[in-house]
């Protein structure tokens, strides 16, 4: 068992026991916050390991949302109703992030990520003029149904449903990084062309990790709708796609945690500065510009980097990591400490 | 197709030519910036927003701020001052922050820029609430004026005139003169440029001045039109980006062109087609990438 793997265990546990000690720690704001942890991990294995940057992942999380959440209002009932909502959700996502994702790998660098900002408009102006969206009001009371026979309106049993679910999406991720098709999205980040030169239509394997990832924000979209039993505009909005860049570049783009404490930063920093309203805006953004300016590997990035710096001060003088991306070396081990730097 | 009059379709037609000039100044800002810098320039929305807030405060609060409540700084000095505050704010932006991040990947600048925009639009949002503020047109262009088939205020008629002349001079600059040559020779090798004596890194805060300049100017002609509101911007740019993955950013001609035709389109579609006028853009983009994934006018990046 990897030593990462030994630590989402741990965490795991620890998320656990959260119900049994009341008073340490609300048990909704743990269930936020792996909702948005997934949500970011998804994220991460676009920008972090593939090396896409995306602002469309709203649309993503909402339109799973929305479709989950219309799904439960009506077949709510059904004792089939939630995991057939669930999955039809994820699906959702998926189509949309396929079409998406389609679209905008057409385009490189800068002008993917203007296209997936421009598309998730649509979803966004759609969300607003459907009307099983709810339009400007969303989506409230959305009945959590039941898993399997198992009631999910007792919030301790909707916590350990989400605490499964979370750790299945988490060790899926982490399952695609390092699967052999992960190792060649890195191989994509880090030189496409040499990707290609070895026989790898990049284009199939990018759309494909953005589908995933679509995927992944979507089930964590599908989940946070059934946890908090609402799905709102803001879901969809340009401001929840941001956030979740935030999230993972706080925590570490390309870390496997990163993403999960970056979530953990973000919710915690809005729940604690709700009461400054509008000058939340402008913290997010000093975070912006503090983790782009003095800290690109963000928290979980630099430990990594201090512990390895450390590991490798006996040996004698260690080559030098930031090799130009012509001679960077695929790597056949994973990396994924490494930030985006293709 | 339903029954349309000439002249709603005039109209209309009116009000999506004058969207698109703010179309064509903003993604031509966009594309100066990205020629030389080669970042996106997402604080652009918000240096938008920031010289309209500037003309509107200029207007109707710096008087009672300084206790003469008398004195105002009107359209015509903030169409020059504004501009010029919000370009020396970029600069200081560009000399502090962004200047550490061009040795590394182009994401890293647009997330700077970005976290730029969030700091400016919640300020803003702080100060001055969310409502929009109204800003009086200039004395000398309020009432209508008779075009021949509808009548449109002159305030109206003055932005199209203003930012047709801005585009077509921006155009010159870097397309027929001596300076424009030196910015051109900047995209292409700025090393070899250092070497002919020129000092580079000052273009290139130039450059990015000059182009949050265009912002500036657009902001200010935009505070009579639109409501001032610390999201004017942010939305603009959201489709102002569409504009700019159709017409590509290797261009200055091309950004003006499809900026002022995708606001004719968008004025078409509200008379045909009204639900469909907020996104019509953006699916024109998606069509745009379907057929011509490099853009109409654009070079690959």
């Amino acid at each position: 068992m990897s030593t990462t793997l030994r630590i989402f265990c741990l965490l795991a546990a620890a998320a656990a026991a959260v119900p049994f000690v009341p008073g340490l720690i609300y048990p909704v704001f743990v269930m936020k916050v792996m909702c948005y942890g997934l949500f970011a991990c998804a994220f991460n294995l676009l920008l972090g390991f593939t090396g896409l940057v995306s602002f469309s992942h709203a649309a993503f999380l909402g339109s799973a949302g929305y479709v989950t959440g219309a799904l439960m209002i009506r077949f709510g009932a059904h004792p089939l109703g939630m995991p057939a909502a669930f999955v039809l959700g994820v699906a959702a996502a998926v189509a949309v992030g396929f079409a998406i994702g389609g679209l905008a790998i057409r385009r490189r660098g800068i002008y993917f990520a203007m296209i997936t900002l421009a598309l998730s408009q649509i979803v966004y102006f759609l969300a607003v003029q459907f009307r099983w969206t709810g339009g400007e009001d969303g989506l409230q009371g959305i009945p959590r149904g039941s898993l399997f026979g198992l009631d999910l309106t007792s919030d301790t049993t909707m916590y350990y449903v989400t605490l499964a679910l979370f750790a299945a999406g988490f060790l899926f991720v982490y399952r695609v990084v390092h699967s052999p098709f992960g190792q060649i999205l890195q191989a994509v980040r880090d030189n496409e062309a040499r990707a290609t030169s070895l026989g790898y239509d990049t284009d199939r394997f990018k759309l494909l990790a953005f589908v995933l990832s679509a995927g992944v924000a979507g089930y964590a979209g599908a989940l946070k709708a059934l946890v908090f039993q609402l799905v709102s505009l803001n879901d969809v909005s340009l401001h929840t796609s941001t956030e979740v860049v935030l999230m993972t570049l706080l925590g570490g783009v390309g870390t496997i945690f990163g993403p999960l404490l970056g979530a953990a930063l973000v919710v915690g920093l809005q729940n604690y500065l709700a009461t400054i309203g509008d000058l939340v805006t402008v913290v997010i953004g000093l975070i912006f510009i503090v983790c782009v300016s003095f800290f690109r590997r963000g928290v979980v990035g630099e430990v990594l980097h201090l512990v390895r710096r450390r590991a490798e001060r006996p040996s004698e003088a260690a080559p030098e990591r930031a090799e130009p991306a012509h001679r960077a070396p695929i790597p056949t081990v994973p990396a994924p400490e490494k930030a985006v730097q293709a | 197709m339903p029954d349309i009059s000439f002249q709603a379709l005039m109209a209309q037609l009116t009000i999506g030519l004058i969207g698109g000039c703010f179309y064509a100044m903003l993604s031509m800002g966009l594309a100066i910036i990205f020629g030389l810098l080669n970042i996106i320039n997402f604080t652009h929305g918000a240096q938008f927003m920031m010289a309209a807030f500037l003309a509107w405060i200029g207007l109707t609060q710096i008087g009672p701020w300084l206790g003469y409540p008398e004195f105002q700084v009107n359209f015509w000095a903030a169409l020059l001052i504004a501009p010029v505050l919000v370009a020396l704010f970029g600069m200081a932006i560009e000399r502090t922050l962004l200047r550490r991040l061009y040795h590394l990947d182009h994401l890293y600048g647009l997330l700077l820029t970005f976290g730029v925009a969030l700091v400016m639009e919640g300020g803003f949002r702080y100060a001055f609430g969310v409502s929009g503020q109204g800003y009086e047109p200039p004395e000398l262009l309020q009432g209508p004026v008779d075009i021949g088939f509808m009548l449109l205020p002159k305030y109206r008629l003055f932005v199209v005139a203003a930012s047709l002349v801005l585009c077509l001079a921006t155009w010159y600059l870097f397309e027929r003169t001596k300076l424009g040559a030196y910015l051109r020779a900047g995209t292409e090798n700025p090393r070899l440029l250092q070497a002919f004596g020129i000092n580079v890194p000052v273009m290139i805060t130039l450059t990015y001045g000059f182009g949050v300049a265009l912002a500036g100017i657009a902001g200010v002609l935009a505070a009579p039109i639109m409501q001032v509101t610390p999201l004017m911007g942010g939305n603009l740019l959201n489709i102002v980006f569409a504009v700019v993955v159709i017409g590509g950013l290797g261009s200055i001609l091309g950004s003006m062109v499809t900026g002022l035709a995708l606001g004719l389109i968008e004025g078409l579609t509200k008379v045909i087609y009204p639900e469909a006028s907020t996104v019509v853009v953006f699916v024109i983009m998606a069509g745009a990438l379907l057929l011509r994934p490099a853009g109409l006018f654009g070079r690959e990046v």
